[in-house]
């Protein structure tokens, strides 16, 4: 996909969400209420038109091959980039969809392995150190220093002894 | 004068109590760190880092995340010079002189350099500050909704008339940020407002720190991660020969370098009060002047030490002047000062005037550690620039990782939600896809911390005027700050009309 055609694309998507925005800020009142002042939607509303205001604009540029990225015939993403970015990315989402079932302490790991071992082309030996010792740092950081309980998933009953040590 | 002095007194009391001035050298060694990373800068650095300040009390948070972004702004030039890769585009500037000293075996002279200029920069700026500080705080007391309303316009509308982005782009991401922030409930009648999908946790409101950490963390590894595939992680790394007896005729040198660097102070200073401004431009317009007023301008670009003074004390001082909008009115002058200020929010300080005069001991405090934290950056600096050649080593592929994990948890950590972490990275993804395509994405990051502040203030003044926009513009204060909003927003219009006159005329 081209630069172009991308800007083309991302102004659709945003204008069809400011209308989103719009209806969904009209479900509240979007007038002047007496005694009241702007109703609830207003605010919301009237910026929601904005931004479709903008995405038309920016379509009007499109269309009159006004400005760089407008006439930009090159790659959006170059295709040997686009790999090692999807990867990264969905490696990023599969870890955030793990944390909920086998916990953060389950998941980073595996995100650990993938970035140091796969990616990286580290050592196993660099790779299982930086395993241990991140997740371990951020127990001792977060859960005992800060008192930020994260997401366990089904791994929770394993750190109630953890728990009982340190509270 | 000896009220400023008797308060700025007590300000180094607090700074001098051993938690925070730990929070402090910390701080600036993390920021150092931070901004020698290629792409990192002081906006990442403070963003990612901000959920782990809820440790301390609000004074030692903030002290520590602006000891970051001080020592983050002298780490850019690290890289800038070691690698010819800026740290973050505040230090952009300093690669244009800098990279072709460290080609020449000088790299020692131009990292000198940098931290020398970066020192007088931030303490001419923090000089200024400290002064201007309180009277614009006294003057700003009598301000009302009108003018608190009138104040965020014209922060918006720098950003349209001054920002030299693509306008219908930089106005949908104001308008995006705004309307993101309005997410959650309606503040006067309590209803539920745009609980987008009917998702219910969209119920509690979009956190600026999800928006945050998700355009300037996870947006910004992505964009790195791209960088490094296309082989700009792969410069060489030149040699710096650091010796004391080679940085002593360093410093020897660099005194003939005092004007452009003073020059560089007070520009930068002044640009960074302005919203839209800050430190990158801030730079990039001292390296010009400097150019203009250097008698060899012939040099610059090809290792000319004062290529490398004039950028860094501009943006040092432009890190600071960002800081006088924000403490006084509640206007962040930079997208690192506005996650500092939705910081302060959170942390139950309501930025702006009162705040002088409510919390003086925290503005004082801040105040007291910006002296602390510029003597300690240059300090760690120039001891330490060895170890931060080293650590400049360290494979991308194994802190790309560790800095995705802190963003994730830095999303969770603030609400504890996991719909937070979801929000943040579909951010981070669309953020990186729209910065490709040139949408400025820091106006929308000030937009969802000013937002919730904005809102009240408009329809308080529309109910105090009963529907009429005219309150804008009679009123003593109100007035020139709309008219002058008005004008920059029309700043744009005004050009292309003027263009199309001279080349009406050329023709």
């Amino acid at each position: 996909m081209t630069v172009r055609t991308a800007e083309l694309l991302m102004a659709i998507m945003m204008g069809a969400f400011s209308i989103y925005l719009m209806v969904k800020s009209a479900e509240l009142p979007i007038g002047w209420i007496e005694r009241e002042g702007p109703g609830g939607g207003a605010w919301p509303f009237w910026l929601s038109a904005v931004m479709l205001f903008s995405c038309l604009g920016i379509g009007y540029n499109w269309f009159r091959r006004h400005g760089r990225i407008a006439t930009s015939e090159k790659f959006y993403i170059e295709p040997h980039v686009l790999a090692d970015v999807t990867a990264v990315t969905v490696a990023l989402i599969v870890t955030v969809g793990l944390f909920s079932v086998i916990g953060i302490y389950g998941a980073l790991p595996l995100f650990l392995i993938f970035y140091i071992r796969f990616l990286g082309k580290h050592t196993w030996r660099l790779t299982i150190t930086l395993v241990i010792a991140i997740p371990v740092v951020i127990f001792y950081f977060f859960e005992i220093t800060l008192k930020i309980i994260l997401p366990k998933g089904i791994t929770e009953p394993l750190f109630i002894p953890l728990y009982k040590m340190f509270f | 004068m000896v009220e400023i002095l008797g308060l700025l007194g007590s300000g180094f009391a607090v700074v001098f109590e051993p938690q925070n001035l730990m929070l402090i050298i910390a701080g600036c060694a993390l920021g150092l760190f931070i901004g020698a990373m290629p792409g990192l800068g002081s906006v990442n650095g403070v963003a990612i880092l901000l959920p782990l300040t809820f440790l301390v009390p609000p004074t030692g948070a903030i002290i520590f995340l602006a000891a970051i972004y001080y020592g983050a702004m002298y780490g850019g030039a690290i890289s800038s010079i070691m690698l010819g890769i800026p740290g973050a585009s505040t230090a952009v500037a300093t690669t244009f002189d800098g990279r072709p000293l460290a080609k020449q075996g000088l790299a020692d002279k131009a990292l000198t350099a940098a931290a020398v200029a970066s020192f007088v920069g931030g303490t001419i700026s923090i000089v200024l500050f400290t002064f201007f500080a309180p009277p614009l705080a006294h003057i700003a007391l009598v301000f009302g909704a009108p003018e608190e309303f009138a104040l965020m316009m014209l922060a918006f509308a720098t950003f349209v008339g001054l920002g030299g982005d693509d306008i219908f782009k930089t106005l949908f991401s104001i308008s995006i940020g705004l309307v993101l922030s309005a997410v959650g409930f309606d503040i006067i009648s309590g209803e539920p407002r745009l609980v987008l999908w009917d998702i219910t946790g969209f119920l509690h409101g979009i956190n600026f720190l999800v928006l945050a950490i998700g355009v300037y963390g996870i947006g910004e590894m992505l964009w790195t991660v791209e960088e490094h595939s296309l082989g700009g992680g792969k410069s060489m790394l030149s040699d710096a020969n650091v010796t004391v007896k080679r940085t002593l005729s360093n410093l020897r040198e660099l005194v003939s370098t005092w004007k452009t660097t003073v020059m560089g102070s007070f520009l930068g200073y002044f640009v960074g009060i302005l919203p839209a401004a800050g430190a990158t431009p801030a730079s990039l317009m001292a390296y010009g002047i400097a150019k203009q007023i250097t008698k060899q301008p012939e040099k610059f670009g090809k290792g000319a030490v004062e290529g490398v003074c004039a950028p860094e004390a501009a943006n040092n001082a432009a890190s600071t002047g960002s800081m006088l909008p924000m403490l006084t009115l509640g206007i962040p002058g930079s997208p690192t000062t506005a996650i500092l200020l939705g910081g302060m929010v959170i942390w139950g300080l309501e930025p702006g005037p009162r705040l002088f005069v409510d919390h003086s001991d925290f503005v004082w405090g801040l105040i007291a550690s910006l002296y602390a934290a510029n003597v300690f950056a240059v300090l760690i600096n120039v001891a330490f620039i060895p170890v931060f050649i080293k650590i400049l080593k360290t494979p991308f592929t194994i802190l790309a990782p560790i800095i995705f994990i802190l963003c994730l948890i830095g999303g969770y950590a603030p609400t504890q939600a996991m719909h937070d972490v979801w929000l943040m990275l579909v951010f981070g993804i669309v953020g990186y896809l729209m910065r490709k395509l040139d949408y400025p994405l820091a106006p929308a990051v000030l937009a969802i911390v000013l937002g919730p502040l904005a809102e009240p203030a408009l329809r308080q003044s529309l109910i105090i005027s009963d529907g009429s926009f005219a309150i804008f513009f009679n009123r003593v204060y109100a007035a020139p700050i709309t008219i002058v909003a008005i004008l920059l927003l029309c700043l744009p219009l005004f050009k292309m009309v003027y263009d199309r006159l001279r080349k009406g005329k050329a023709t």
